[in-house]
């Protein structure tokens, strides 16, 4: 792709002006805050083509490497009938997005709706550009719309042979009339969406020329590092400037809201150096003497907790228990986990008290652009967010834009000079917004026959809407909580059909800021109920597979992404020498997913995860060599969760810094994975995301074929795996 | 002054004896190709060569080279993103965010500039690097290829 808007308004408009010869179908170059206030939303935002033919697909979610960009592109190209060599893809800014209606829709770019919550107005972006381009030849030539075709960017009249390409006709095509109707491919149809095309932007990520948020430089600009108050709650007290003022490269010394302090310097190295020095006092406030241990305490008295928040219900589970031929219990949990992108958090803000500029790397620009003017003090005309591209996102830059909000503090601390503010990966460990902790105590009811008659899954634990968003529960309730155990619905439904059943949730939330994290409570409640599915299967002496194909007989679509990797994994076949298998199935965020894990562990303990296979069945699927992509890519993230994640507490502070101490999983421990890409498509499902639930689950299940041992809580560091 | 050959050039750089060689060559020099990471030789995303050496850029002090040095950065690997590993990680799609991909790619040019032909457990006991968006797998698929094609 091309760059992302990096420029200030003023060489935007020069570059615009400069390309102003072709046509910037429904893209008015704005030209003062009011003058955008009345531009009126058009149709065709999505597109412009300029006179050298390149097709520039403008989008409105943002890209940090699940493939999106390229995927909408795609889309718009496919209903456009454009030439794919030719196109390229540019951020529209969340000012320009305010400015006209929001006519770039949602940017929010998280729980893995790039495409599937926009793949309609896109389309139609595409469809309705193409009538208008075609529009525009047949009107130069004279003859009716409908004796035009067109393929690859070039318009064809059929009987006369006249031909003419996009970029001739893009000037006159943008003064027309969008159309009121557009109809859109059937996707069986599909040239260029459903194909496996290379990403668009991959070729800067190659030679060191993709420019991040953290390499953005502006002239004049000065670097900051920063330090907030390792105590959740606490407070600044003091800081001494004079200790640090001569230092080589410092320019000045700033408190940041009421709990951090930075230091601005010609250099990042330098700020951070003099801030390394700076003698600071924090008051630790209310939470200082909070630990992994009380908050457990927390937890565990949850599990038992009288009130609870209803789920998911059905029949008497209570009389089921009692009346159970046989009761299986156990109790899981799963722990606090960090975002580690592997660039940190980092804004660059210009402040004057006409405008506030900032150049970040968001996943939700507007929610950035919030932030910028609540924290400038301006109106939202003379605030804007220019995205950068992203080292990695993975909620973290959902969840919240603490980052903007003191770059833009620090920015307001000198007036017309840019500053960057990069936080040290110590700091970024420190101030997450954390995959949020949970528990759960798991009771089945299995009849004489071995059948599930009733289960029981309470989950205790923190709120991530409580922390982010309290206005989003409901009645207190947050909704989220129960991410693919729901009743109902398309987002994520419980595939088990349980004629007893009660989900419910004692809400406890520690004072950690909780954040939304690849996957959401999708992980923890994937893990809880599929190993405990495979506990119960055990005890009713059936194999899991069997035991779980009865349960999801209301539900064909789980049942075939389960059905899908037994077969491709080998299930009931004799596994390599040493090699054992487990099973995992869950919905979440549309799509239906599951795996078959390949494990063996040594005499020392030692696990090695040979082989995994996943499936997803995601509606309709885009790109699928990029779905495939996702799908390794979360089994990274996932494993790397079980084998090494857990952030704890001590003293009311964070205890892990850096990736010596919250460890990652490298390239020795990454399993082969092969990737199923079975879209049943009559429904649109994410591929970010999705496949991270069942990893933890798949092997911790293989984990116990292996060795007798149940392990019902991450990481696997702490856990004896010799066989029993 | 501190004096440094960087893909070729000779830079005089004003820093500090102990400013670590990242940040040098991301803000005196201007070359942000090569990342931080987590500034403990941890991840591997500001790796470069030093003298053909892959080197974590974050924890050498710029005090620890010499002028003679040569110092390569991803920048400099190739005129035109025309080595080996450039176009085999173009083939095969690696990066996703790509905020590591500069470092692996450097990491491994060092490894297959020793090692011609490794095998799969020569390039996972050298591929440290850490990814979090998980390419792991088409890393290693990309170095076999690049590894191939040397060959001819």
């Amino acid at each position: 792709m091309t760059a992302a808007l990096d420029v200030s308004r003023r060489s935007f408009l020069v570059g615009s002006a400069a390309a102003a010869g072709g046509l910037a179908l429904g893209f008015n170059v704005p030209l003062t805050g009011e003058a955008l206030a009345q531009t009126t939303p058009e149709i065709n935002a999505w597109v412009m083509v300029r006179p050298d033919e390149t097709v520039v697909v403008r989008i409105g979610r943002v890209e940090m490497g699940q493939g999106t960009l390229t995927g909408l592109a795609q889309l718009v190209a496919e209903e456009l009938e454009c030439d794919w060599s030719k196109v390229t893809t540019e951020y529209p800014t969340p000012g320009q997005n305010v400015a006209r209606s929001r006519v770039w829709g949602n940017f929010q770019t998280a729980g893995s709706r790039g495409v599937r919550d926009s793949h309609d107005y896109m389309r139609k972006g595409g469809a309705a550009a193409r009538q208008m381009l075609i529009q525009a030849a047949a009107n130069g030539w004279g003859v009716p719309a409908g004796e035009c075709t067109v393929a690859k960017g070039v318009i064809t009249h059929s009987s006369s042979g006249r031909t003419i390409t996009y970029g001739k006709v893009a000037e006159a095509a943008s003064k027309l009339e969008a159309p009121k109707d557009v109809q859109l491919k059937d996707p069986k149809d599909w040239t260029i969406a459903g194909k496996p095309l290379k990403r668009l932007d991959t070729a800067e990520k190659l030679n060191g020329s993709q420019i991040y948020s953290i390499d953005v430089k502006r002239p004049g600009m000065l670097n900051a590092a920063i330090k907030a108050c390792p105590v959740f709650g606490g407070k600044l007290k003091s800081f001494d400037a004079a200790q640090v003022q001569g230092m080589p490269g410092v320019k000045k010394v700033v408190a940041v809201g009421d709990n951090a302090v930075a230091v601005v310097a010609d250099t990042w190295w330098r700020a951070k150096t003099a801030l390394d020095a700076l003698p600071i006092e924090w008051d630790g406030g209310p939470n200082a003497a909070l630990s992994s241990e009380s908050i457990d305490q927390m937890l565990k008295e949850g599990l038992k907790a009288e009130q609870a928040f209803v789920g998911n219900q059905a029949g008497d589970v209570k009389a089921a228990i009692a009346g159970a031929a046989k009761k299986v219990e156990a109790e899981y949990g799963f722990p606090y986990q960090h975002h580690a992108t592997m660039e940190p958090m980092n804004a660059t803000a210009l402040w004057t008290n006409e405008r506030c500029e900032v150049w970040t790397a968001t996943q939700n620009a507007e929610a950035a652009l919030a932030t910028a003017v609540t924290a400038s003090g301006l109106p939202i005309e003379k605030c804007d967010v220019y995205r950068q591209n992203l080292g990695g996102g993975f909620g973290r830059r959902a969840t919240s834009h603490d980052y903007v909000r003191q770059a833009v503090l620090i920015a307001k601390e000198m007036p017309g000079t840019p500053v960057k503010l990069i936080w040290s990966r110590e700091e970024d460990m420190l101030h997450g917004h954390y995959h949020p902790i949970t528990q759960a105590k798991m009771v089945g009811a299995l009849d004489a026959d071995g059948n599930l008659t009733g289960l029981h899954m309470r989950i205790s634990g923190q709120s991530i809407l409580a922390g982010v968003n309290p206005q989003g529960l409901q009645n207190g309730r947050d909704p989220a909580t129960f991410q693919g155990l729901n009743p109902t619905g398309t987002e994520g439904v419980l595939g088990y059909t349980i004629p007893n059943l009660l989900v419910d949730h004692a809400m406890r939330n520690p004072p950690i800021p909780p954040g939304f994290w690849r996957g959401v409570n999708n992980n923890q409640n994937a893990l809880y109920l599929e190993c405990f599915m495979d506990e119960l299967a055990h005890a009713a002496s059936k194999d899991p597979l069997e035991f779980r194909r009865k349960l999801l007989v209301n539900h064909p679509k789980h049942l075939a992404v389960l059905n899908a990797v037994a077969e491709k994994g080998g299930w009931g076949t004799p596994a390599p020498q040493g090699v054992y298998r487990g099973l995992a199935q869950h919905m979440g965020y549309g799509s239906y997913v599951a795996a078959c894990a390949e494990v063996s562990v040594g005499d020392n303990g030692v696990l090695k995860i040979h082989r995994i296979v996943a499936a997803t069945d995601c509606g309709h699927a885009v790109n699928p060599q990029q779905i495939a992509a996702q799908i390794e890519g979360s089994f990274a993230y996932g494993l790397t969760a079980l084998l090494y994640g857990e952030i704890t507490l001590k003293d009311g502070k964070v205890e892990q810094e850096n990736f010596d101490s919250y460890q990652m999983m490298r390239m020795d421990e990454m399993p082969e994975v092969e990737s199923i890409v079975m879209p049943s498509g009559d429904f649109w499902g994410g591929v970010g995301e999705p496949t991270i639930f069942v990893a933890a689950p798949a092997v911790l299940n293989a984990i116990f074929a292996a060795t007798g041992k149940r392990i019902r809580s991450g990481p696997l560091t702490k856990a004896d795996l010799r066989r029993a | 002054m501190v004096s440094l050959t960087i893909n070729g050039t000779v830079h005089q750089v004003d820093a500090e004896p102990d400013t670590p060689l990242l940040w040098v060559i991301r803000e005196q020099v201007g070359l942000t190709g090569t990342k931080y990471g987590c500034g403990v030789a941890q991840c591997g995303a500001c790796t470069v060569h030093v003298d053909g050496v892959a080197t974590r850029s974050c924890s050498l002090p710029v005090s620890a080279v010499t002028p003679e040095q040569k110092i390569v950065t991803i920048e400099g690997l190739s005129p035109d993103t025309s080595h080996p590993l450039q176009k085999a990680w173009l083939e095969l799609d690696v990066p996703q965010c790509g905020y590591c991909q500069t470092g692996q790619i450097m990491a491994a040019a060092a490894l297959l500039q020793a090692n011609p032909s490794p095998s799969d457990e020569d390039i996972v006991a050298e591929m440290t690097n850490i990814c979090r968006c998980g390419t792991y797998n088409r890393i290693k698929a990309a170095i076999k290829l690049a590894a191939s094609e040397n060959r001819g």
